[in-house]
């Protein structure tokens, strides 16, 4: 077990590239029946093994060697509570709510009837994370599919039951009934006593017009827990004889331990030292002990010359990009160029932005026999499991990962540094280990969003035709980047992927982060939009609508406008109104924005944010539009505030007072509207509207100021330099 | 250098043998497995540790113990009563207002400063005293309303 080793698995996690799933991989069952048996308790056990061959199909493409074995989504107790088991986890996103909706509904039962256990590596189906709005879509179709043969094999039971034949029954609020007569009988009293395996082929789930709880809205159904304080965090996890690990770092990414002192750490009562390669680390029950031990150590570091800072970066970036990817072409760019009276071309630079959720990373670990168990503040409980019991050598059947509620994750907590840290020091310890990380570790270690370049060039015609477009992006990454306008000669290239750059092109580690290389992408193909409308003279949501043929992304920005009450009008304007539109995780999203602009101080007040979406069936309305305002809301901060500031691998951002997130006095008016399309298969819910920020606020306040802004964050002093150039 | 220090918490008195320096969220989260007051800053910029002291919204990572002698504290925990939630809790339920929930408690909590102090806050009132508390979710905009509908639910008395 050594340092280089856990630095390896870390950047093995790192390198997984969630942003191009297109399938989840499916459920695997690490334990047998028995042992699931005896975890769960009796009762009836439904199976599902057919339905999940195409997402199998989907995990064997990524090389994911998948199980032969048994699936299980749900289990109907003998008093007829139905319990919901899922790999996947609840951080904010709501699918606790909303994957408890369409199980009441697939099985008919009462949803109050219904309880979700996620994320447990013991009992739940494996998954490879929750990300890229994947729940809904991928999860979602199977865990129905379980429920319908578990609802079809419960009729078969009560007909035998019942001795009616099954044509003649019918389910409703957790019982199957006859349909002309008064017999009935319970789920639970069918299953009670037995455990039954029983196999339905080709059970279809319902349609949406037989929908009762899914599409309407409910409350989030962990809400009084958290309110109330009784809902558990990582950190909330306690056990006898529990220690709290604070860790040694370095002062910046690269920089080599050389000496340290660990004497007077030693000498504090109760304090226990650990020292194992790299890794340094204090241990007393209470954390405040920890803290001041850690300050007792002395320590050296050999530190790396800086190649980069918060202002060097892109040229640096630029520099040191590969050999761009072609995302999509056609036509001749050439031609294209010929064919335009108005050219536009511009350079957007996006800076390195952090997660921030309000939990930092958090975990606790605890070796009991030759068993581990770790409760971790993570989005990937599986892969955790996996890489943990790698670290330690010891079989994955031998670890369980338990995800209590995560106290938000946005895509930084598919980094699971924290949880190998736990379950290291569980193991050189002995004891149960917590490992909370300090606000200032937690932006150290962040796996941020990278900084990025776009460039862009395009041409227009007198009449407001688009004739061409280039476009090159660098380390966002390609989602996003698709065009979904008809242009005719067009290329859209990608350099550098993403977060899962070569060594040497960012100072630190880079990840996903809501709604990954979209953010970037829609900033700049939407201002570059705005700009070319502007050349042309016509109004910005009927250029786009001139532009496009797609009827879902048509559909969206009408519907933005009637509830705005759109106004046509050339921007600049004055009014201080933007648009912006754009696509991900299979929904589509529009936005329109109004600014006001500060001249003297270059503050920027959102006033009002519309935004209208469609993302096929929309399971539970209420969380759908949640999700809509914090995206928005969330969506403020990278395109007005946040930028991390650094010297090299020195993060000099280590709290809330340097690095702003969105507050309450920001708060814009907030709309949203969802797009009936319930025919229509589920999409992603918990990124699109944050997309298109960026986009929507440049184009308000180019409309208020007539002065373009090309780099977010759109910070005062940008605002300042921008109008004193016009 | 450990003291005994007495303070009423939550509606009783407790008396303690601690370290008066030490921070008072620590001493809820692992003294008295009080652990609805949360982590998120340690520096008083984020509110997630809010706590009522003497009827006032404090931060409890930047407090000390001895700053709490003789004084009474109310926690998230301490909000319900009798098995019934709060109208605050009640409203933040009922308008959503909230995601992944770990801001929530500090929110409650400083909101219920709020109107231990003015029972009928305008809007503006509402930002302002609720401007110190971050959540990254989003939940700002509900979180408002929660305020507001409990605020008229109660008619002006905190309870």
């Amino acid at each position: 077990m050594k340092t280089e080793k856990l630095r390896s698995l870390e950047e093995e996690n790192l390198a997984l590239d969630f942003s191009n799933l297109d399938a989840d991989p499916g459920p695997a069952f690490p334990l047998n029946r028995r042992e699931f048996l005896k975890l769960v308790g009796g009762g009836i056990i439904i199976v599902a093994t057919a339905r999940c061959s195409q997402a199998q199909e989907g995990g064997r493409r990524r090389g994911q060697p998948l199980p032969e074995d048994f699936n299980a989504f749900l289990r109907i107790g003998e008093d007829g509570k139905v319990t919901g088991y899922t790999g996947k986890i609840e951080m904010g996103q709501g699918v606790i709510t909303s994957l408890a909706q369409m199980l009441a509904d697939e099985l008919d039962v009462p949803y109050d009837s219904v309880q979700m256990v996620m994320g447990d590596t013991a009992v739940c189906p494996w998954d490879r994370g929750t990300f890229g709005s994947m729940t809904t879509r991928f999860f979602g179709p199977p865990f129905r599919a379980a429920a319908a043969e578990a609802k079809a094999v419960l009729v078969e039971l009560a007909s035998e039951k019942l001795g009616v034949p099954k044509e003649k029954l019918k389910t409703k609020d957790g019982s199957v009934y006859e349909v002309e007569g008064s017999r009935k009988v319970a789920y639970g009293d069918l299953t009670k006593g037995k455990k039954i395996l029983r196999h339905l082929k080709g059970v279809p789930v319902e349609t949406f017009t037989d929908f009762e709880v899914v599409g309407k809205p409910e409350i989030r159904r962990d809400g009084v827990d958290k309110v109330s304080g009784r809902a558990q965090f990582a950190g909330d996890i306690k056990a006898p004889g529990m220690v709290c690990a604070r860790i040694l770092r370095p002062p910046a990414h690269g920089a080599k331990l050389t000496s340290v002192d660990t004497s007077g750490a030693k000498q504090m009562d109760g304090v226990e030292v650990v020292q194992q390669g790299d890794l340094v680390a204090v241990l007393h029950a209470d954390p405040e002990v920890a803290e001041a031990a850690l300050g007792k150590i002395k320590a050296e570091f050999d530190q790396p010359k800086p190649y980069a800072d918060d202002k060097t970066i892109f040229e640096h970036l630029l520099k040191v990009a590969s050999a761009g990817e072609v995302v999509a072409e056609g036509g001749n760019l050439a031609e294209g160029r010929k064919a335009a009276d108005f050219v536009v071309d511009e350079t957007y630079l996006n800076s390195y932005v952090a997660h921030s959720p309000m939990e930092p990373h958090t975990a606790f670990a605890n070796i009991e026999g030759n068993k581990l168990i770790i409760q971790a503040s993570t989005q990937t409980p599986f892969p955790l499991q996996e890489a943990a019991a790698s670290l330690l050598g010891m079989p994955s059947t031998n670890v369980r990962v338990i995800t209590p509620f995560v106290g938000g994750g946005f895509g930084g907590k598919s980094a699971i540094r924290q949880a190998l840290e736990a379950a290291r020091l569980a193991k050189l310890t002995g004891k149960p280990v917590q490992v909370a990380w300090t606000r200032a570790e937690e932006f150290f270690y962040d796996t941020f969003r990278p900084a990025a370049v776009v460039k862009i060039k395009a041409g227009v015609t007198k009449a407001g035709l688009l004739t061409y477009w280039d476009y090159g992006v660098y380390f966002a990454g390609g989602r996003g980047s698709e065009q979904f306008y008809d242009i005719p000669h067009h290329r859209t290239m990608s350099y550098g992927s993403g977060w899962t750059a070569p060594e040497g092109a960012h100072p630190f580690a880079t990840g996903p982060w809501r709604a990954p290389a979209n953010n970037t992408n829609t900033h700049a193909r939407e201002s570059h939009i705005d700009m070319l409308a502007s050349k042309a003279g016509v109004d910005p949501i009927e250029f786009r609508l001139k532009n496009l043929k797609d009827a879902r992304m048509r559909s969206v920005l009408q519907a933005a406008a009637k509830q705005f009450g759109w106004k046509p009008g050339k921007s600049p304007s004055g009014r201080g109104l933007g648009v912006a539109c754009g696509t991900d995780v299979g929904t589509v999203v529009a936005h329109i924005a109004e600014v006001a602009v500060d001249n003297k101080t270059g503050h920027i007040q959102v006033k009002r944010v519309v935004c209208a979406q469609e993302m096929g069936l929309c399971v539970n309305p209420e969380g759908a539009r949640i999700q809509m305002e914090g995206c928005i809301t969330m969506g403020l901060g990278y395109a007005l505030t946040e930028e991390l500031k650094f010297t090299g691998g020195d993060i000099h951002d280590r709290n809330f007072d340097t690095y702003t997130i969105p507050r309450f006095s920001w708060l814009p008016k907030i709309e949203t509207v969802i797009l009936d399309a319930k025919d229509k298969p589920a999409q992603g819910g918990g990124e699109p509207a944050v997309i298109c920020m960026g986009a929507v606020v440049a184009n308000a306040v180019y409309d208020a100021t007539g002065v373009r802004l090309l780099q977010l964050p759109m910070t005062p002093e940008r605002v300042k330099a921008g109008l004193s150039r016009a | 250098m450990k003291e005994t220090l007495r303070f009423k918490l939550n509606g009783k008195p407790v008396s303690l043998e601690v370290d008066p320096g030490r921070k008072l969220l620590w001493v809820l989260r692992y003294d008295l497995k009080l652990t609805g007051s949360k982590y998120g800053c340690g520096e008083a910029l984020c509110g997630a540790c809010t706590v009522i002291l003497d009827r006032q919204a404090v931060r409890s990572c930047s407090v000390e113990m001895k700053e709490v002698a003789g004084k009474e504290i109310t926690t998230i925990e301490g909000l319900e009563q009798n098995g019934k939630l709060h109208p605050l809790q009640e409203a933040f339920v009922q308008h959503d207002a909230l995601q992944c929930g770990y801001c929530t408690p500090g929110m409650i909590m400083n909101a219920y400063g709020l109107l231990l102090n003015n029972p009928r806050p305008t809007r503006s009132q509402i930002v302002e005293q609720m401007d110190g508390n971050l959540c990254r979710c989003g939940a700002h905009m509900r979180i408002v309303a929660a305020i507001e509908t409990a605020a008229r639910q109660m008619g002006g008395s905190a309870r």
